[in-house]
């Protein structure tokens, strides 16, 4: 409950506030989220599960995040930038929808 | 992070199967539900604070990046697609330079063709006025001379009214009226039946006669007055004439001319 009141806090707050992103964080901010976003859905699933560790979460969290970030740094540096970012951002969608489907299996068993 | 592993899951512990072939026990579905709402009912733990910080830091960079690309400028755009841009623009430039180019040749070729149109025009124009003036078809005015030829006993002929125009002619006249009448090449001249009379063009006029001409005044005059001309002629048939030098005589009669029946141009 207090992790959704903080997505919504989060999202009003970045409305709310006029935010320029930093230059060098430009390229990274969209695989970090969609990277924060597969951590979630893992979370997410683990809950369903029981297992769900918050010292995991957080863990899972950062490094899919760094990670990421990494991957499209080294990508921009060896001149593939757009076609890693691309790569990771499939990986990442991949495991958003395995994540989601196998959290639709326990709640609804389909 | 492990492919196998959902993150969130302990490392110590091994995660469910998940497969789609796994039959899915009734329990196993409430039992998740119950989870579900156990996470869902707001407690202060340790675990819900961090996942709330985190949710709060995703949504706050979800939020942000949304309107940077809402902003849909340059600044987000990589070094490669800048070049790729830069590209685009210079070839759609190149493009937009050359049409320019041949827009502004067609314009500067119209405006010649134009200019030169109106010259034709202005040429024709001309051509036409000094023409019609020639051949007596417009109205025409100048430097020239008025005549009134009187004839109280009736004796000028035709052949008076004849020398007359010829006289007119010689002194360098270039447009000429009698009476109502453009005299022009092909006007003629008739006696009438009766006395006092001239058929001009085939219209009977009377006297006084009424000649307007365009030319030198003072060569008119003279041409008319010279001992033994024309107007010598016409006392000595019992007429007689005033002539007044006008600076501006104005001929208002004009003929109509028939398009040549057998004469064509000799191209």
């Amino acid at each position: 409950m207090i992790a959704l009141f903080g997505l919504v806090a989060g999202v009003l707050l970045g409305m709310a506030t006029q935010t320029d992103v930093p230059a060098f964080l430009v390229p990274y901010l969209p695989i970090a989220v969609v990277a924060a976003l597969d951590a979630l859905a893992g979370a997410a699933r683990a809950l369903l599960d029981g297992l769900f560790d918050d010292r995991v979460f957080v863990v899972s969290f950062l490094s899919n995040v760094l990670v990421a970030a990494l991957l499209v740094f080294l990508g921009d540096q060896l001149g593939v930038g757009s076609q890693l970012s691309t790569a990771v951002l499939v990986v990442l969608g991949i495991r958003i929808f395995s994540n989601a489907a196998a959290i639709r299996r326990k709640l609804f068993r389909a | 992070m492990s492919q196998d592993r959902p993150p969130g899951a302990p490392a110590d512990r091994a995660p469910p199967p998940a497969g789609r072939d796994r039959p899915v026990r009734p329990a196993e579905g409430t039992a998740a539900w119950r989870r579900l709402g156990r996470a869902v009912r707001p407690r202060w733990s340790k675990a819900q604070l961090t996942a709330g910080l985190l949710c709060l830091v995703l949504g706050f960079g979800a939020a942000t990046q949304v309107k940077q690309v809402s902003k849909a400028d340059f600044s987000k755009l990589r070094q490669d697609e800048l070049v790729e841009v830069l590209d685009q623009l210079d070839a759609q430039a190149g493009r937009l330079e050359a049409e320019n180019l041949a827009l502004e040749r067609e314009r500067d070729r119209l405006e010649s063709d134009q200019t030169s149109q109106q010259a034709a025009a202005e040429a024709a124009r001309q051509r036409a006025q000094v023409q019609g003036i020639l051949a007596g078809t417009i109205a025409a005015q100048g430097p020239g001379i008025a005549l009134t030829v009187y004839d109280p006993e009736g004796k000028l002929t035709a052949a008076a009214a004849y020398l007359l125009v010829d006289e007119l002619r010689n002194a360098g006249a270039e447009a000429i009226s009698l009476g109502p009448v453009r005299i022009v090449a092909s006007t003629y001249f008739e006696d009438c039946q009766r006395t006092g009379c001239v058929m001009v063009g085939g219209q009977a006029l009377e006297p006084p006669y009424e000649w307007l001409a365009i030319g030198d005044p003072n060569t008119l005059e003279t041409a008319l007055g010279i001992p033994g001309g024309v107007l010598a002629a016409v006392r000595t048939q019992g007429g007689s004439s005033t002539v007044t030098a006008k600076g501006r005589v104005t001929i208002d009669a004009v003929g109509s001319l028939a398009a040549p029946r057998y004469a064509t141009a000799l191209e």
